[in-house]
């Protein structure tokens, strides 16, 4: 069994909570003493049943405004697999929550009102989806109910999404009619759409592929601590612990250590007692090399083979995150795996109007603004463009007055 | 290789839980673990040694001891501590009794749950951690369900549910000022489920409350309370001999026990599967009012 890890995108009233509500509801995921609470808390829809939005807004604030002001994150799991759901807020100011719950998820389910059809919300969120590089979108239809279960409604939806997913460069989109509501196709198929042919919701989370990198020559390897016990019978021990972040390593692979570029070759890997092989992408390990060399925290073991770039000018898209706007003259801290260093940026090349998607000339960068900008850092990172190694192409940039992360970086081309 | 190899869930699961250690020991100067004793805090005691073994940990255990513990607890900690060799920190809040920083509550329902949080702060203070590892799941709770991986808390201990960092990939920014500290939660994205999976897979042992036994309870509010002297009790309190076992360990005087015969983990495991109540039905502590969790964890709860 593995995980899928999702977000639902949607505006205040395309029904977001109730999907999810009724997605945990329909598939038993909700206790009794949650249920309960739930009941007690008196928000009912005008037909008399449970308002099941509610399970989702986590804080006093949202309860008190009905609205969700920050990402949650809900669990449920079926036979076939485990989900982890990114809640996120559909007000396009909280575009920073949106970028942050996309940044964790796999897949990407895109709301759209039967009776509104594609608006400038649809165009944003899947901008934005598209811009995390989510691997897998689907599009649910709402509120079916609210337009008699019609294919025609349903079928113009799908060919208008259509040209929006080539504008923003979707490719695996699948479209879903659907009532959170009464919950036809959520967990169950509906009775009522039998022109649908396609999978219920969840049938399709069940199923749907997750891409994951494992081949050898896109290994990367960020290093986060050094283990070196010193005692007397490990005095030679040197082990380096982390994760692997894209590729997949094995014992005599071929390696380089960046930024250094010293090379040498994986001589053992450990899992506390275990000696595995291999190790995975995504797997913590810890890595011995046949040569000792100077390594620390901040460097990256790469596969010889297959070499990111090194460099200290970048082009990136940003997606700005705080309330004080981006002060070009300022240092930040960038955060690059586990390295940090300090860099400033250089230039705005442009923003993206992300209701239009027309591209602006701005020299302010505010809140939740996404645009490219060109960055200069003081050392140099070892990176892949985020369209070729998500894991190894992004990056956040942290204030060093405030301490606050204040953007997120997809790297898009080397500026050197 | 093929694009199909897919790390199992409980894998993956584990390889996150163990990348979050290591970010703390790269990023901190003073970390610390706080360790309950609970299954959850015994989990990321064993997730320590295979992020940092054969090195020791970067970081000491820290227990809030209440003095309402169970005892099997404390032997189980000692006897752990004593296995893996680690530095274990003890704060008492029955010092803070003592010296007046803290003041015991009184009734019938009082319990030294609140008093906890003055104790922790007073730890970390004291020895000026900058950050906290502990082990709180985000489905435990609708408040914790918001709470992020790096969790900031202010030179108070407190928690501000909207001043939150947002937390982008895997990259955690544990920067903070002089007098902040950070709360860290290696296994926010485990369900109660996966930490019995692993647990089970892993063959970690356990205190023995978390298994069926035979002791004196006693009925509030529709749960069974372990009869101990450290629950205020009346002429109305009968103690009955009942089989049971604690789904999840605090206090004595805030954790219910649930009638059960599930002696062994799989017996556990299947027992839960079934439930249709969560973990924190068994909390006292939570049914305060609806907001109870995010309130406790604004004032510097963990």
């Amino acid at each position: 069994m593995n995980i899928l890890k999702f977000l639902t995108a949607g505006s205040v009233d395309d029904g977001k909570s109730t999907l999810i509500g009724r997605l945990l509801y329909d598939s038993e995921a909700i206790l009794v003493d949650q249920l309960e609470a739930l009941q007690r808390s008196n928000r009912k829809n005008d037909d008399g049943t449970i308002d099941l939005a509610i399970l989702t807004d986590g804080l006093k604030a949202e309860r008190e405004q009905g609205i969700t002001i920050d990402v949650a994150y809900k669990y449920f799991q079926t036979e076939k697999r485990k989900f982890i759901i990114a809640d996120t807020p559909g007000h396009i100011q909280y575009t920073r929550n949106m970028v942050t719950g996309a940044s964790n998820s796999n897949l990407a389910i895109i709301l759209i009102d039967a009776r509104k059809g594609v608006i400038e919300q649809t165009i944003r969120h899947s901008f934005l989806v598209s811009l995390l590089g989510l691997p897998q979108v689907v599009v649910a239809v709402n509120k079916m109910d609210m337009v008699d279960f019609s294919q025609e409604v349903f079928d113009k939806i799908v060919e208008d999404y259509k040209k929006l997913a080539a504008k923003v460069g979707l490719e695996n989109v699948t479209y879903i009619p659907v009532s959170a509501l009464k919950g036809d196709n959520i967990v169950h198929a509906s009775a009522r759409m039998p022109w649908f042919k396609g999978s219920s919701l969840l049938a399709h989370l069940e199923t749907v592929d997750i891409p994951v990198d494992t081949e050898s020559d896109h290994a990367r390897f960020p290093v986060q601590w050094i283990i070196r016990p010193q005692t007397d019978d490990l005095h030679d021990y040197r082990g380096y612990a982390g994760r692997v972040s894209s590729g997949s390593f094995r014992v005599d692979d071929k390696i380089t250590v960046l930024p250094s570029g010293f090379h040498s070759t994986i001589s053992k890997i450990e899992l506390l007692d275990k000696e595995p092989e291999t190790a995975l992408a995504g797997m913590s390990v810890t890595l011995h090399l046949k040569d000792e060399i100077d390594i620390s925290r901040g460097d990256i073991l790469v596969s010889s083979a297959n070499q990111p770039i090194v460099s200290q000018q970048i082009e990136a898209d940003l997606c700005w995150m705080d309330t004080k706007a981006l002060d070009p003259t300022h240092t930040y801290f960038i955060q690059h795996n586990s390295k940090v260093t300090r860099c400033r940026v250089r230039e705005i090349l442009y923003k993206v109007n992300i209701n239009t998607l027309e591209k602006e000339f701005d020299e302010d960068f505010r809140l939740n603004d996404i645009g490219r900008i060109v960055l200069k850092t003081a050392d140099p990172l070892a990176f892949d463009l985020f369209q070729n190694n998500k894991a190894n192409g992004g990056a956040i940039l942290i204030d060093s007055r405030t301490n606050v992360t204040v953007g997120a970086l997809m790297f898009r081309a080397n500026a050197d | 290789m093929t694009n199909k190899q897919q790390l199992d869930y409980l894998d993956e699961l584990e390889a996150e839980a163990i990348y979050i250690l290591r970010e703390v020991a790269g990023q901190f100067e003073k970390p610390a673990l706080l360790f309950s004793g609970g299954k959850d805090s015994i989990t990321i005691v064993h997730l320590a040694l295979k992020a940092f073994r054969p090195g020791k940990f970067p970081f000491p255990l820290v227990h809030i001891d209440t003095g309402h513990n169970f005892e099997e607890t404390i032997i189980y900690r000692d006897q752990m501590i004593e296995r893996i060799g680690e530095k274990l920190i003890v704060g008492y809040v029955q010092e803070d009794i003592d010296a007046g920083r803290a003041v015991e509550q009184k009734g019938k329902n009082a319990s030294r749950n609140q008093l906890q949080t003055v104790t922790l702060l007073n730890t970390i203070n004291k020895h000026q951690f900058d950050a906290c590892i502990g082990g709180a799941r985000r489905d435990e709770e609708k408040a914790r369900a918001k709470e992020r991986i790096f969790s900031v808390r202010d030179e108070f201990g407190q928690w501000d549910p909207k001043r939150q960092r947002p937390e982008l990939w895997n990259l955690y920014n544990g920067k903070i000022h002089k007098g902040e500290n950070v709360r860290v939660f290696p296994i926010s994205n485990w369900t109660e489920l996966d930490v019995w999976n692993y647990i089970r897979r892993e063959n970690i042992p356990l205190p023995t409350i978390y298994f069926a036994h035979e002791r004196d309870v006693i009925t509030r509010g529709g749960q069974y309370m372990a009869a101990s002297p450290f629950l205020n009790m009346d002429d109305e309190d009968v103690v009955e001999r009942k089989n049971v076992r604690f789904r999840t360990v605090g206090d004595m005087t805030c954790t219910a026990a649930v009638e059960s015969y599930a002696f062994l983990i799989d017996d556990i495991i299947e027992e839960i599967s079934a439930s249709r109540v969560s973990e924190r039905g068994a909390r006292m502590d939570d049914k305060v009012s609806e907001a109870a969790m995010e309130d406790r964890k604004k004032g510097g709860y963990f």
